[in-house]
């Protein structure tokens, strides 16, 4: 995967809505599965309980991070597994090859784990001689075009099945042309199923770490977690701080709502339950902070760590379904992307939170109550008060407040636009000071200003 | 400082106010008739069920499906139904199996909202199975069908290490242009046997 330089996200959007067909493609693609998400979330009278629930369950678990961080530790030693901790990706990655090393291992299979993403995993166990092959399909395919995945639960759903077949055709020797899926997924699956049979290593990721028992949980739909780990001896499995949850019980909230919000079903086709390693086996988990403690410290935006990666938020997301994933130019895209990537970097990732529309919809859907629109308002804030903002924005809302404060400028100015903008040349009025132009035209001018019309109406009354 | 008590630390500093852990008391909903809901449910999901009076039924229902008549490498844990061509407990290394046709196989219990199958290691020595065979056939009698996962987690323990997980239907993937594919690296197809 090449290190891209980021750029601003309305610069990638314009790029991603040049190609018109492809963009309403892509958007109705999203919102297909948004409609799925709908029709079975209406199935359960008691969905909003298990929000509800899902909310607490989390605010919960932050309040005590600590304790179950050692609680999960202690019970899943006792079982067997190593525990390792990381405060950086740089860490995770090194205790990550460590352990392969020590196995003096070649040959890793990897299952989706969007923390291994943010870690760059991948590209620095590639540095280090050691081939990893993710074995999600949608994972592979952008690993195969050498790109990250555009969205957490659908990594590939930027991509045209045409696209797909060509890709195969070069790697697998696929017919050159072919575009069905299933012909596609059975050449895929002949080739990964090779690929697990001759692993070394599996490593996962985590959607649940169950303190209580020291055990943790992965959901797929395609099997290649359990393949990965059921196969080779060791199993690695890296985590966020964020993924612990106190009781066994508590996932019979949070997996009803999983495969609900994000794709759908009813529940992912397989959702296993790790205890430790099997029978002769090893099992390795990382624990990783990455910022994730200094997020929990700040009162506006510790609930974006409830977020359990279903990626509804983004399904729903005007702006996410019309930009794309890669916009982002983050592991996790949309609207819980942009507001992770600004907590961590937020002179970088400064346009995110304005790549918004204020609809309210991700909050909408969100099965564990994130207040998501109400936490990108927040950063908009912050990043003014940051100084962050690009200087046209910076300009115009400091003249905007000074035009506001002051009665006889607001007046003239509004006599100004009355007056002159419909008799200036376009050129004047359509340009690059103009961004809300662009696609737009502005409204008529009054004739009149309210005020006017208020002191006409107000002389009429008193001489009635 | 290790980086464990540097995490530790760093999240007891910012530990926000103490909320409480929520009673999981529902209600839950539950369904008039569990066994029909669990059947159409794998149904839209791409598994099918089939209800049998007894064990000693499941054979006369294999001899329908083609994936069980044409297999070649067959594996039955479930005493009186079904044969099987290797012994599973003789084998040493999960990778011999890889070409195990169909598997008819033990499951505990049902959940009828999202036709999962609750399944676990205890009797089964490599896990693999559940996830390499082409073909997955599981038995659960009929009235271990529960309603909910509320229900299911009353039921499941882990006081050992082991394995346990939910299987709902066949393997899927949903990643080429979001059309569905049902086989995407484990079984092809997936059938239970209700049974009673």
């Amino acid at each position: 995967m090449t290190d891209t330089i980021v750029r601003d996200h309305p610069d990638n959007a314009a790029d991603f809505v040049a190609n018109d067909a492809r963009a309403h493609w892509h958007d109705q693609s999203l919102w297909f599965v948004r409609s799925k998400r709908d029709k079975m979330a209406a199935t359960l009278p008691e969905w909003e309980q298990l929000r509800q629930k899902a909310s607490e369950i989390k605010l919960h678990t932050m309040s005590r991070l600590g304790d179950y961080l050692e609680e999960f530790e202690r019970n899943a030693i006792k079982l067997g597994a190593k525990v390792y901790w990381a405060r950086t990706p740089a860490e995770h990655n090194e205790i990550v090859l460590g352990i392969i090393q020590q196995h003096q291992a070649k040959k890793v299979v990897k299952s989706k784990s969007m923390l291994t993403e943010e870690c760059h995993l991948n590209p620095y166990l590639e540095r280090h001689g050691i081939a990893v092959t993710d074995t999600d399909l949608g994972e592979w395919i952008v690993q195969l075009r050498d790109e990250p995945p555009s969205h957490i639960v659908m990594p590939a759903i930027h991509i045209k099945k045409e696209e797909i077949g060509e890709l195969f055709h070069e790697h697998l020797g696929t017919e050159k042309g072919a575009t069905d899926p299933p012909y596609l997924v059975t050449a895929a699956r002949k080739k990964l199923r090779e690929q697990f049979l001759g692993a070394d290593i599996g490593i996962t990721g985590v959607n649940f770490a169950i303190a209580e028992t020291g055990g943790f949980v992965v959901c797929t739909n395609e099997g290649n977690a359990d393949l990965g780990v059921s196969l080779p001896k060791v199993h690695i499995a890296c985590m966020g701080i964020e993924k612990l949850i106190p009781r066994l019980a508590d996932l019979s909230i949070f997996l009803r709502l999983l495969g609900r919000s994000a794709t759908g079903q009813p529940i992912t086709t397989y959702s296993s339950h790790f205890h430790g390693p099997m029978a002769g086996g090893e099992m390795h988990i990382v624990l990783v902070d990455n910022g994730r403690s200094d997020i929990l410290g700040s009162p506006e935006f510790r609930r974006s760590l409830n977020c359990i990666r279903c990626g509804a938020c983004m399904n729903t997301c005007p702006v996410y379904r019309r930009s794309g994933g890669h916009s982002y130019q983050t592991t996790v895209p949309g609207p819980i992307g942009s507001i992770l990537a600004p907590s961590r970097d937020a002179a970088t990732y400064s346009t995110l939170p304005f790549a918004c529309s204020l609809c309210g919809s991700c909050s909408d859907v969100c099965p564990v109550k994130i207040d998501l629109h109400t936490q990108l308002l927040t950063w908009r804030k912050e990043i003014a008060v940051r100084k962050l903002l690009p200087w046209t924005k910076r300009m115009g809302m400091a003249l905007a407040g000074r035009v506001l404060g002051t009665p006889w400028l607001y007046r003239t100015a509004g006599w100004l636009g009355r007056k002159m903008l419909p008799i200036l040349p376009r050129f004047l009025v359509y340009n690059g000071l103009n961004p809300w132009g662009k696609q737009r035209e502005l409204p008529p001018m009054p004739r009149q200003s309210f005020r006017e019309l208020y002191a006409k109406q107000r002389k009429r009354t008193l001489n009635d | 400082m290790s980086s464990r008590d540097t995490i530790l630390k760093s999240v007891r500093q910012h530990l926000p106010q103490s909320a409480p852990l929520p009673v999981l008391d529902g209600p839950w909903i539950t369904y008039p008739d569990p066994v029909a809901q669990f059947c159409s449910v794998l149904e839209m999901i791409g598994g099918k069920a089939i209800r049998v009076p007894d064990v000693a039924a499941i054979d006369t229902e294999l001899e329908r499906l083609p994936v069980y008549t044409t297999a070649n490498k067959t594996l039955s844990l479930i005493p009186g139904a079904g044969r099987s061509s290797l012994d599973l407990d003789a084998v040493p290394d999960p990778h011999e199996l890889e070409d195990i046709d169909f598997a008819l196989l033990p499951g505990e219990f049902a959940v009828a909202e999202n036709a999962a199958i609750w399944v676990t290691d205890k009797t089964l020595k490599h896990r693999v199975v559940y996830f390499l065979c082409q073909h997955l056939a599981l038995m659960v009698p009929v009235d271990q069908v529960l309603n909910n996962l509320a229900e299911a987690y009353q039921r499941i323990r882990f006081d050992r290490p082991g394995f346990g997980g939910f299987i709902a239907g066949p393997s899927k993937t949903a990643d080429i242009e979001q059309s569905l594919v049902i086989g995407a690296h484990g079984p092809k197809s997936m059938t239970v046997f209700l049974v009673g």
